[in-house]
């Protein structure tokens, strides 16, 4: 990466994560709202271990991978909104007048996401663990959860970028976060997959990533290290990451219309 | 090339069309000298911000060409950003970073070396009068604050061109004139060529060294405003009766000095055909069919008489239709 793409990076991530912290109603909601479902989740299904082939004996270790998920899907409206308000207000066009590159924009609007990541991450574990909850694979293995929770954030941030390019509207964006949720319900959210019996929505599951990103996390809280489900979590991340990032610079380019 | 072109603006045949829209610009034509104050004065709509982006290379032309700089500004324009300051219509600010994180901002992506950045930041925030709120969040900026450091933040990497989009609208008078004041000494001692859009008639006169009127999409005329004046060359007179009653026999004498023109509601105008000379005459015929006068004033032609002139309608309130969204542009991918 050249200096002056770094610079640029590297004050443009200063400025999101800026907002970020100068927006405790960002951040607020992104960090009660998952605890709350996390409570009324693990008190009202935690029968669910009595279920032959329910991995774990406490529901609260099993469900304490949710958080994680719903936090990421707050970054799509944080990061989305951040950016669909600078094209409203016109700020893009003033970033637009320097020689700004778009790699170094998107990048840097990732920085609070990955800020918000962070704090979402190291909050959820804390609570879960405070709470009775299980860390199977030990001190190593929350590092790994946090630096997966935070790819995870930034994966699904790019989504919100994309939109906020494509749409150029706050309202578009936070559009999205409902079908987000969709994707989460639709998956092993509750139970584990093998468990999931009704065949529609068991075969929903199996191909929504959303399931594989949340077996990652559970395997690291109730198994230890399993490698092939920690690759498999990291590698649909990176991929939604990729797919988000190419779409969004593509949306870009048509965006900034510069000459 | 003129040499004065090369730190000024050369516009030929430029043409932006809308998708299921009008002609926003429609060929226009124009030369702004290096150090030159432009002023392009036009109603809401005319097609004056419409300008500025192609100019400013944000928004690519249909047709024509543009230099700027000297650079052309579809086919260089890194170059052309390298050249010019925008301030455009809207301060497009963040609220939540203070004025000198704005400039911080700014002066590290025009790639200013880590030293120079504060102190830039520190002599700009200071001459437009904003040391005192730099580590304010600019949420709590007044409309006067938040156009100032506009100002700054286009005059950060020294541009030679500067560009101002109706730089105060909605200002009172105080922060417009320390506004002028700034914008006439950039182009007096720094040299700097401004490109100023402005619906306001006053603005374009005092800043102004030439004035362009833009009317839907065409410019309708060109000129020093004294120019632009002496072509209408016509003062108008107003006169209000004492007796409302009177208002109707005052419009048939006033008539016979000339072609009505816009007056306050109670009053009667005329653009006076022979000019100020007949202004003891018109008192005389009305102190003849015993209308009592209440106030008589004689106005010197002023832009929006020439404006009147040259499209028929008066500035104040013309503007009815907005300028189209440049959202609604065809899609042409960016370099």
């Amino acid at each position: 990466m050249s200096s002056s793409l770094r610079n640029q990076v590297g004050q443009l991530a200063r400025r999101s994560i800026l907002r970020t912290l100068r927006q405790p109603a960002q951040i607020v909601p992104a960090i009660v709202f998952p605890m709350f479902l996390l409570a009324v989740n693990a008190g009202g299904l935690k029968d669910a271990t009595n279920l032959p082939g329910f991995p774990t004996d406490s529901y609260l270790t099993f469900i304490l991978a949710v958080p994680f998920i719903q936090g990421a899907l707050f970054s799509v409206m944080n990061s989305g909104t951040d950016l669909a308000r600078d094209i409203e207000t016109g700020f893009l066009n003033r970033l637009a007048l320097t020689p700004l590159r778009g790699a170094a924009l998107l990048s840097g609007l990732l920085a609070g996401a990955v800020v918000l990541g962070l704090v979402q991450a190291v909050v959820y574990l804390s609570v879960g663990l405070l709470a009775g909850a299980e860390l199977a694979a030990g001190a190593g293995g929350a590092l790994v959860l946090i630096l997966l929770s935070v790819t995870i954030t930034v994966a699904f941030g790019t989504i919100g970028l994309f939109a906020a390019l494509r749409f150029g509207s706050g309202e578009a964006v936070q559009g999205l976060f409902p079908v987000f949720f969709v994707f989460l319900f639709l998956s092993a959210m509750t139970l584990p997959l093998d468990l999931l019996t009704t065949d529609w929505f068991h075969a929903i599951a199996s191909v929504n990533p959303v399931t594989y990103l949340l077996e990652a996390i559970r395997s690291l809280l109730i198994e230890g290290w399993n490698i092939g489900q920690l690759a498999l979590g990291f590698a649909i991340a990176a991929a939604i990451g990729a797919i988000g990032m190419t779409a969004a610079s593509s949306a870009l380019k048509t965006r900034l219309v510069r000459t | 090339m003129a040499d004065s072109a090369r730190g000024g603006i050369e516009v030929e045949g430029l043409v932006r069309e809308f998708k299921n829209g009008p002609r926003a610009v429609d060929g226009i034509d124009l030369e702004v000298a290096q150090g030159e104050i432009y002023g392009f004065l036009g109603p809401n709509g005319a097609g004056k911000s419409t300008t500025v982006l192609m100019l400013t290379t944000l928004l690519p032309p249909t047709a024509g060409t543009a230099r700027v700089g000297g650079y052309d500004v579809v086919t260089e324009g890194p170059q052309v950003r390298a050249t010019i300051g925008a301030a455009l219509q809207e301060a497009a600010l963040d609220p939540l970073l203070t004025g000198r994180e704005h400039m911080r901002l700014q002066t590290a992506l025009h790639g200013l070396d880590k030293g120079e950045r504060e102190t830039r930041s520190r002599e700009l925030l200071e001459r437009v009068g904003l040391a005192y709120a730099a580590d304010r969040k600019v949420g709590g900026y007044s409309g006067g604050m938040k156009r100032r450091l506009d100002l700054a933040l286009a005059l950060a990497h020294r541009p030679r061109i500067l560009f101002l989009d109706e730089p105060t609208t909605g200002l009172d008078i105080q922060s417009r004139t320390a506004l002028w004041e700034e914008v006439a000494r950039l182009a007096a001692e720094d040299g700097v060529t401004v490109f100023l859009t402005t619906q306001y008639l006053e603005e374009a006169d005092a800043l102004a060294a030439r004035v362009g009127i833009i009317d839907h999409g065409h410019l309708v005329a060109e000129g020093t405003p004294a120019e632009l004046k002496a072509e209408i060359g016509r003062p108008t007179v107003e006169a209000v009766p004492l007796a409302e009653g009177d208002r109707e026999r005052m419009t048939a004498v006033l008539g016979r000095f000339g072609e009505q023109a816009g007056s306050s509601p109670r009053g009667v105008a005329v653009r006076l055909e022979g000019g100020e000379s007949q202004l003891a005459e018109v008192v005389r015929a009305l102190d003849a069919e015993q209308i009592a006068i209440e106030h008589l004033q004689l106005h010197a032609p002023s832009l929006d008489d020439v404006f009147l002139a040259k499209t028929g309608r008066s500035l104040e309130g013309a503007g009815e239709e907005a300028e189209p969204e440049t959202g609604e542009t065809e899609t042409v991918a960016a370099a």
